[in-house]
């Protein structure tokens, strides 16, 4: 028993430092985002004049929040983005990752390198990259396709949120790539030659083999995406000079930031940031719950 | 996040290897020459895809203002990049150096700081027992799920508070803080670092500490370089969390700062050019970076994926 008190106070001496922080950085403002997000400012007095006072909402900013039409908007439009961007990126990283890992393939290293070389540049940057891309007169790519007959306008209404979905793939498909090459290396290779010895073809290996032993690095990576996506800010902030289409109220996160910073309303913020919160946590326990269910039965 | 695993992948319970490279096991004999065509072709199209945006900075990097929208944007036109270089360096009495400089004080301090606290966390859990133990980690853990952005707004508000807004410390604080890199460092740990090792520390007399430091350290070393890497990269990367705690120029990341050039390029073209200039000079070390060091990813990605 005392080696056991002896252990428990070595470990507070090693977790001392990260849980000092972590409580102040990652715990304290959550409390103190649901706390502000439970209070608004009223002025006092004529005209407003008296001054300020902060007093008890209760649950009026969350009302707020969810009648103002351009932030319930922002939320659908986060979650159509999730709904095509995490399908994007999962099976695009899949097919990579599965065609980097067949015996037929070749340069192998300068490939996997070239696909993971965007994860190094960051979000903005690859937006201002994209956005020259975007931008008719400019793009060599807009200028191609002209000269062939296809007008694409990549910056419209319609289109807006694909072109983000494309810069938000071009940034971390090769990220997830490589959480899942990782994967399929740790399979053990005499599972291929006993399937090959039954008579199992090349697709028959990846269907039965290769995509059930990846599941676990699927669902890690699907995860990551969905909190992802929700967080959507800096690639539409930047293509936002150049498309029309997209508003400052285009994403949740946009919202909020421009809540604070440009009305200076941060009880108002801090209820959209909560609600985002909880937004992000119902979609990644919602998808392992499911999973989770999913590999229950089989 | 663990009970989500159907079947324990075979691995999970054997020792890090950490800088196992593993070549195509698998013999070539059963791939025909139309298999190998479909799967290089569609690797080379794939390829195109991600280095477009990179070779048509490297081009625009070259052009001048005027060639940057009058010319192809996919072949050299009067290259000049020593003289674009030079005006992204000088401009405005070289703020850009001023920028790479806090960038890497954002980075290189906040992921070595992470990468050690964490280090000392992860250790912790793994290797010694206490009431609760479990709690803390899946608290931790849960912090994984909490989208980094919903904390800025509150956590601008708090350091307000405390007159710590728009100083070197509300962007350093809070990227020393990686719940993914304790959790790494935990299962690592606990793989890795044999107990037998470190009962012959204690016998020696050797404080718990300088046990940590001495012994663990050097063997979690690998999982080490993952999480510096991630810490690193995801810091550099960053743009909600100092775009709401700095207003001070002086103070700006690259990205916060190639940003702002940006935005006022509308108004003044010739910003377009050091736009472009600036991001091909941030753009190029981080990508030798990740070139040279891709082996330090894989292994610690491993670890990571294999336990998710």
């Amino acid at each position: 028993m005392s080696m056991r008190r002896h252990d428990a106070r070595t470990a507070a001496g090693f977790l001392a430092p990260f849980g000092i922080l972590f409580a102040l950085f990652f715990l304290l403002p959550i409390v103190y985002a649901i706390y502000q997000s439970l209070f608004t400012i009223e002025r006092t007095g004529a005209l407003g004049l008296g001054g300020e006072e902060q007093v008890f909402a209760g649950f009026d900013n969350y009302v707020d929040a969810l009648q103002e039409p351009g932030f319930v908007d922002s939320l659908g439009r986060v979650v159509v983005f999730a709904a095509i961007q995490v399908p994007v990126m999962i099976v695009f990283a899949l097919v990579l990752a599965l065609l980097l890992e067949t015996a037929s393939a070749r340069g192998v290293p300068f490939f996997r390198t070239a696909y993971f070389l965007p994860f190094g540049v960051p979000g903005v940057i690859a937006s201002i990259l994209w956005g020259f891309l975007y931008v008719p007169g400019v793009s060599p790519i807009v200028g191609a396709l002209d000269q062939v007959g296809i007008h694409v306008d990549f910056l419209g209404g319609d289109t807006v949120l694909l072109s983000i979905v494309n810069i938000v793939t071009w940034e971390f498909v090769g990220y997830n790539m490589l959480v899942l090459v990782a994967q399929l290396q740790s399979i053990d290779p005499n599972l291929y030659e006993a399937a090959r010895v039954d008579g199992a073809s090349g697709w028959h290996i990846v269907r039965h083999i290769k995509l059930p032993m990846v599941r676990p690095a699927i669902v890690l990576t699907t995860v990551f995406t969905i909190i992802g996506t929700l967080q959507l800010f800096a690639e539409p902030l930047i293509l936002k000079p150049v498309s029309t289409s997209i508003s400052s109220h285009y994403t949740p996160n946009m919202a909020a930031y421009n809540e604070a910073f440009s009305n200076n309303n941060y009880h108002l913020a801090a209820a959209e940031a909560v609600l985002l919160a909880l937004v992000a946590m119902v979609l990644s326990f919602g998808f392992l719950r499911l999973i989770g269910r999913g590999g229950d039965r089989r | 996040m663990t009970d989500t695993r159907v079947s324990p992948p075979p691995t999970s319970e054997a020792p890090p290897k950490p800088r196992e490279v593993r070549h195509e096991p698998r013999r070539p004999t059963d791939s025909t020459l139309r298999s190998r065509v479909l799967v290089v072709g569609g690797l080379a199209i794939a390829a195109v895809y991600f280095l477009l945006p990179v070779y048509w900075i490297l081009v625009a990097a070259t052009k001048s203002t005027g060639d940057l929208f009058g010319t192809s944007g996919l072949w050299f036109a009067n290259p000049r990049l020593l003289d674009n270089l030079e005006n992204v360096l000088t401009f405005q009495d070289g703020i850009y150096l001023r920028w790479t400089l806090n960038s890497v004080i954002y980075a290189g301090g906040g992921a070595l700081i992470a990468t050690f606290v964490s280090a000392m966390a992860g250790y912790g859990l793994a290797k010694f027992w206490f009431r609760g133990r479990e709690a803390v980690f899946n608290l931790i853990l849960a912090g994984v799920f909490i989208p980094m952005t919903a904390l800025a707004l509150p956590l601008y508000l708090m350091l307000s508070k405390v007159e710590l807004a728009n100083t070197y410390w509300s962007v350093l604080l809070p990227s020393i803080v990686s719940p993914f890199g304790v959790y790494l460092c935990r299962i690592y740990a606990a793989a890795a670092v044999p107990d037998d090792l470190l009962e012959a520390a204690r016998i020696d007399g050797a404080g718990e500490f300088r046990i940590f430091a001495t012994v663990a350290l050097r063997i979690m070393t690998p999982a080490l370089v993952t999480i510096f890497l991630f810490q690193f990269v995801g810091i550099w990367n960053n743009y909600f969390l100092p775009l709401v705690m700095l207003s001070d120029p002086n103070l700006y990341p690259i990205t916060l700062g190639l940003t702002s050039w940006y935005t006022f390029a509308g108004r003044q073209p010739e910003l377009y050019q050091l736009t472009v200039g600036g991001a091909f000079v941030s753009v190029v070390p981080l990508m030798i970076a990740m070139v040279v060091l891709q082996r330090f990813w894989r292994s610690g990605l491993t670890q990571g994926s294999v336990k998710g």
